[in-house]
């Protein structure tokens, strides 16, 4: 119980300063620090999304960055039409076009990648979410119109029109950085109603005991499979956001060791909280951003530190900061 | 379709699976027996590759690198194995993938600090230089010393597994480990030399392929995955499996890559077929995959259990 309200306070606390930080920073002249924090909510975006497979459902899908890039290229795509001719029917700068494409492709790409994969357990499960996601690097890499390998410039920000009159400028980054935080909040907030209800303690049952739950006569592969494009829907989304946020999608966004980093910061904030994947976000982008300002050779110690948490540090910050015991894992 | 170059497409499929080979036989081995994950094995790869140009640079021949790379590589492979993956046995495979995936920055980072950002050129021996012509078809030496060099190795191997009692209780260990060391067969040790087995024979991999393409950083890192593949299609745990499944990604590669821009160009524009043929290539590997885990979850020539 105390460790709850601990747990609560903390949660608030964290998302108080990535409120407040940015702007303190901006005020005294350091504008790039919202730049910094920008990242650091869209990749939260992401690894909350994928928290929710790993850690309610317990699926360890390793080709997450697939749909961070889908996501990104529902953007990519329509701008470039817009601003250079093209298809007509995919052109647009409109902000919600490009949302309803996203959502609609990586929902469409989790419903039949996840009914194939969601056959396969275990590593298998690993190895094939990771081959559909390979499949998408490399259609990405085969896509010359829009730069093959070196990827393609977003000209403008998408244009959010809120009513028939005002539009949301999100070129300015202070509007965008608010845009990304309130998404963030209402991302953690489907989470956590999902994780406590009955279609979330039903996917939690059967990662601890599956044959229990077939045994009661519930056959967990829908829930599964629903999780798992709902999941890669939140993931779109957040590839969405990162199009605008970077001006610029290329298949690197796919590449696998981009999924191995959201895993990453999932494991580094600790996979039994609801914030875990916050923190290990936060921690990741700091971290990368002081070491690689530090050295050019900061993948090493970040490499360090990836053996060290996985290898020692049981439960990610999240554990330390509760000293939650290993097993004890949150109902 | 021209036949000379039907043939040096084979030639060249079968080098890419040769090659596929040496990096998966260590990867489906240390999978099937000791139940890990190991990204790390890519680090291998490269380390062989960059230990035995710098072998060959400082004392100008290629042969004494060789030795070097493959000396170096496997006390590298005991070290990392007695400090780290030692402990990741007992792990789940999510564990196993994170803390590798940290070894493969470390290692990554580790030549970039000692060799610079750029890659390094192997020169070859003039013994290995020059060509061979049967008839029309005109092949490099090395490039048949690479596949009899592969093939050596799988025999070798082969014969290991197969025909020694080291070889029987690797065999026993990917059917049941508890069994085994029940059985009173120090595992750990086993453990640490199937794994230093496979690790030199990835850095063999690595140094064979570097005179062609040079070594690089992260160089082992989209092969790996194309290793993972391998052994997921040929079974875990399976030599025989690893081979077969090497050598049929080795030639959908080579001939899609080949071959696929010339049937593309017929409905799309030659240059789009050149950029989308490799990719399409890519990704027939990755369809046959995903084709063989749904009918096949187990792979080809899965071990048998129990």
């Amino acid at each position: 119980m105390r460790s709850q309200i601990f747990h609560k306070f903390g949660a608030a606390l964290l998302l108080l300063t990535l409120l407040i930080v940015p702007f303190v920073m901006s005020y005294f002249g350091k504008t790039f620090w919202l730049d910094i924090f920008t990242r650091l909510i869209i990749l939260s975006i992401a690894a909350s999304s994928l928290s929710l497979l790993l850690s309610v459902a317990g699926l360890a899908s390793f080709g997450h960055a697939a749909y961070i890039g889908l996501g990104a290229y529902a953007v990519g795509i329509p701008v470039y039409f817009e601003t250079y001719g093209g298809n007509d029917f995919l052109a647009g700068y409109n902000g919600w076009w490009h949302l309803l494409l996203a959502v609609s492709v990586c929902a469409l790409f989790a419903l039949v990648t996840g009914a194939i994969s969601l056959r396969t357990r275990g590593v298998h499960f690993i190895m094939i979410t990771m081959a559909f996601s390979q499949m998408i690097f490399y259609l990405l890499v085969s896509l010359e119109e829009f730069g093959g390998d070196d990827g393609l410039s977003v000209d403008l920000r998408s244009e959010f029109a809120l009513l028939d009159t005002v539009v949301l400028d999100i070129e300015e980054p202070w509007i965008f950085y608010l845009l990304c935080y309130v998404l963030l909040l209402l991302v953690l907030f489907v989470i956590s109603r999902i994780t406590h209800s009955h279609f979330g303690r039903v996917l939690n049952a059967a990662r601890q005991n599956e044959q229990r739950v077939r045994a009661l006569g519930v056959n967990p592969y829908g829930y599964r499979l629903f999780a798992f494009v709902l999941a890669g829907v939140i993931a779109g989304l957040s590839g969405v956001l990162y199009a605008n946020y970077a001006y610029f999608v290329s298949p690197g966004m796919v590449e696998w060791t981009r999924s191995g980093e959201l895993m990453f910061m999932i494991i580094l904030g600790g996979v039994t909280s609801l914030f875990g994947p916050l923190i290990g976000a936060t921690c990741f982008v700091l971290l990368e951003y002081f070491l690689s300002r530090w050295t050019i050779f900061w993948h090493l110690p970040f490499g360090l530190l990836l053996l060290g948490v996985v290898l020692f540090g049981r439960g990610g910050i999240v554990g330390l900061l509760t000293r939650r015991r290993r097993g004890e894992l949150e109902p | 379709m021209d036949f000379t170059l039907v043939l040096t497409q084979a030639i060249n499929g079968l080098q890419l699976g040769i090659l596929l080979f040496l990096l998966s036989a260590g990867l489906t081995l240390t999978f099937g027996i000791m139940d890990l994950i190991n990204l790390a094995h890519a680090s291998f790869y490269m380390l062989g590759a960059f230990i035995c140009a710098a072998g060959t640079l400082y004392f100008d021949s290629f042969f004494i690198g060789v030795a070097i790379a493959i000396v170096i590589t496997a006390v590298l492979a005991l070290a990392v194995e007695k400090l780290v993956i030692a402990h990741l046995y007992v792990r789940d495979h999510l564990d196993q993938l994170l803390a590798t995936f940290g070894l493969i920055l470390i290692a990554d980072t580790g030549v970039h600090l000692i060799w610079g950002p750029a890659g390094l050129a192997i020169p070859l021996p003039p013994v290995l230089q020059g060509q061979i012509s049967f008839g029309e078809l005109v092949v490099p030496v090395y490039r048949l010393v690479i596949i009899a060099v592969g093939l050596l190795m799988a025999a070798g191997l082969y014969w290991l597994v197969n025909k020694t009692r080291a070889g029987m209780l690797i065999r026993a260990g990917a059917s049941n480990r508890q069994m085994l060391s029940s059985l009173g067969i120090n595992v750990q040790v086993l453990f640490s030399a199937v794994f230093v087995i496979g690790a030199v024979l990835a850095g063999l991999g690595g140094l064979l392929i570097a005179p062609i393409t040079e070594a690089s950083i992260g160089m082992g890192n989209d092969i790996i995955i194309t290793a993972f593949v391998v052994i997921i299609i040929g079974g875990i745990g399976s030599i025989k499996g690893a081979f077969v499944a090497a050598l049929i990604i080795g030639f959908i590669d080579t001939f899609g890559r080949a071959f696929l821009d010339t049937l593309f160009a017929f409905f799309m524009s030659v240059e789009s077929a050149e950029t989308a043929a490799p990719a399409v290539s890519a990704i027939l590997v990755y369809v046959l995959m995903a084709l063989i885990l749904v009918w096949r979850p187990q792979g080809l020539f899965p071990p048998k259990l129990r």
